[in-house]
C-alpha cells in the first residue's frame, strides 16, 4: 500500500519539477538572449530573480496563496513558485555563457559576414550550451528539493510523505518522501550532466 | 589602377577622445597598405572602418567606389575577408568547417565548397586529410593563423583585412607567415590592408606603408621610401632596427 503510494507519488514529484523546470527554461532562456544585449535591463532582472531566490521557499509558497488568479491551494501555486525559484541559475547561466564568447569569435562572425540571428544560433548558444546546460542541472536539482515543500500549499508529489510524517512524529513515514527525493536529485544531477558533456566542444 | 577603399576625412571620437583626426588613404587595387603605428594611434579603428565594425563620426569610407554605410552590411563583409591577431577561428567547428564559413553562409552547393576548402587548406600548408577534422584547440598558433587566412580566402573575396594577425607567433613561424602570407596574396590576386606595430613586417609586406600617429596620418611611403623618411615618428619606428644591427 505505502510502496505504491510512495510509486504515484514519486511520479507527480517528477512532473512537479518537470513542468516548473521546463517553463522556467521558456522563459529564462529567450530573456537571457535578450539581457546578453542590453547592460541596464541585465542588472535590473538579475537583481529581481536574485532577491526571489532570497525570500524563504516556505514564506513564498505562503504569499502567493492569496495572490488572485495565480494563487491558491493546489498545484498551480506550487508550480508558479518553483518556477520562480528555477529562473534564476538558468537566467544568470545562460546571460553568463552568452557574454562569456570570446570577443574575437564574435568579432569573426560579424565580420564573416554572418547574421545577428545566425552568430547567436550558430555560434553564441552553441557555445554558451556547456553553461546553459550546468544551469539547467542546477535548477533542477534545487527544484526537487524546494517541490517537497511544495506539499505543504497542496502541491503533492513526494512532500506529501514528509508532512504526514512531521504530523504524525513518524519518522519512516518522512524517509519515505526524503529518500525518494534524494535520489531523484542524484540521478537527475547525474543524466544532466551526461548531457552536459555531450554538448561541450 | 582603380582604388578599391577610400578613406575621405574620416574622423572618430570615443569617450571624448579623438581617435582619428582627419584621415585621408586611397588603397588601390592589388596592393598592400600596412597601418603601421603605436598603440592606441588608431590603426585598427580605421581598419575595422572598412567593413563596418566601426562607423565614423564624420568623413566617409568607400569600399569599391560605394560608402561603406549604403551598403548592405552583410553582403558587403563576405566580400572582405578578415584576419585577426588570435584567428578567432570558431572553437566548436573544425578546421574544414571554420574555413567554410562563408561559403556555407553564400549557400554553395556542398562539393564546390569541400573543394574549395581543399584548395585552400593545401595553399596554406595545411594538409586536409590531416587537418581537415581538427578542431582549433587541436592547432598550434602558426596553424590557428593558416586556418585563418584561409577562412578570410574561402569566397574569394577582392579584400583582406588583417589585423596584427601575426603579432601573437614566435618569430620564426612568424617570418615563415609573412613570407608565405606574401606569395599568398599575389597568388590569389588580393588586395590587402594590414595593421602591425611590427617596422619588419610593415618594410616586409607593404607595397605602401601608412603611419599612423594619434590618430593621423604621418607619412604614406613605399618600403624604400619610407626606410629614407625624415619624420620623426618614422624616424622612431626604424631606430627600432637599426640600433644594434650591423649594416654591411
Amino acid at each position: 500500500m505505502l510502496t505504491r503510494e510512495i510509486g504515484s507519488m514519486t511520479l507527480e514529484h517528477f512532473w512537479l519539477v518537470s513542468i516548473s523546470v521546463l517553463a522556467a527554461v521558456a522563459i529564462a532562456a529567450p530573456l537571457a538572449v535578450w539581457l546578453a544585449r542590453h547592460a541596464r535591463g541585465r542588472r535590473w532582472a538579475l537583481g529581481t530573480v536574485n532577491i526571489i531566490q532570497t525570500i524563504p521557499s516556505l514564506a513564498l509558497f505562503g504569499f502567493l496563496l492569496p495572490v488572485p488568479l495565480i494563487g491558491g491551494v493546489g498545484k498551480r501555486t506550487a508550480i508558479i513558485a518553483l518556477i520562480l525559484y528555477a529562473l534564476l541559475p538558468i537566467l544568470r547561466n545562460t546571460v553568463a555563457g552568452i557574454l562569456g564568447v570570446d570577443a574575437g569569435v564574435r568579432e569573426s562572425a560579424i565580420a564573416m559576414g554572418m547574421s545577428e540571428a545566425q552568430v547567436l544560433r550558430q555560434v553564441e548558444l552553441p557555445l554558451a550550451m556547456p553553461m546553459i546546460l550546468a544551469g539547467v542541472r542546477i535548477a533542477t536539482v534545487t527544484t526537487i528539493g524546494t517541490a517537497t515543500i511544495a506539499a505543504a500549499i497542496g502541491g503533492g508529489g513526494l512532500g506529501t510523505f514528509v508532512f504526514r510524517g512531521i504530523a504524525m512524529a513518524d519518522s519512516k513515514t518522512i524517509l519515505a518522501g526524503a529518500v525518494p527525493a534524494a535520489i531523484m536529485a542524484i540521478v537527475a544531477d547525474e543524466v544532466l550532466e551526461w548531457v552536459e558533456r555531450r554538448f561541450s566542444y | 589602377m582603380a582604388a578599391l577603399v577610400e578613406f575621405r576625412n574620416v574622423r572618430y571620437q570615443a569617450g571624448g577622445r579623438e581617435v582619428l583626426r582627419g584621415v585621408d588613404l586611397t588603397v588601390e587595387e592589388n596592393e598592400t597598405v600596412v597601418l603601421l603605428g603605436r598603440s592606441g594611434s588608431g590603426k585598427t579603428t580605421l581598419l575595422k572602418m572598412v567593413n563596418g565594425l566601426i562607423a565614423p563620426s564624420s568623413g566617409e569610407v568607400r569600399f569599391g567606389g560605394t560608402p561603406v554605410n549604403a551598403q548592405d552590411p552583410i553582403q558587403m563583409r563576405r566580400r572582405i575577408g578578415y584576419v585577426i591577431q588570435d584567428g578567432g577561428l570558431f572553437p566548436h567547428w573544425t578546421v574544414a568547417e571554420n574555413t567554410g564559413l562563408v561559403p556555407t553562409l553564400e549557400r554553395w552547393p556542398r562539393e564546390k565548397t569541400e573543394a574549395r576548402v581543399a584548395e585552400l587548406l593545401n595553399a596554406v600548408g595545411l594538409a586536409p586529410a590531416t587537418y581537415a577534422a581538427r578542431y582549433p584547440r587541436q592547432l598550434s598558433g602558426g596553424e590557428k593563423q593558416r586556418v585563418g587566412i584561409a577562412r578570410a580566402l574561402a569566397a574569394d573575396p577582392p579584400l583582406l583585412l588583417l589585423d596584427e594577425p601575426f603579432a601573437a607567433l614566435d618569430p620564426v613561424t612568424r617570418f615563415g607567415m609573412q613570407r608565405h602570407f606574401a606569395e599568398l596574396r599575389k597568388a590569389f590576386g588580393k588586395t590587402a590592408i594590414f595593421v602591425t606595430h611590427d617596422i619588419r613586417e610593415a618594410l616586409t609586406l607593404g607595397s605602401r606603408i601608412a603611419l599612423l600617429k594619434d590618430g593621423a596620418i604621418e607619412t604614406v611611403a613605399s618600403a624604400d621610401e619610407f626606410a629614407r623618411s625624415t619624420s620623426s615618428e618614422a624616424r622612431a619606428f626604424l631606430a627600432t632596427i637599426e640600433d644594434g644591427h650591423a649594416h654591411p
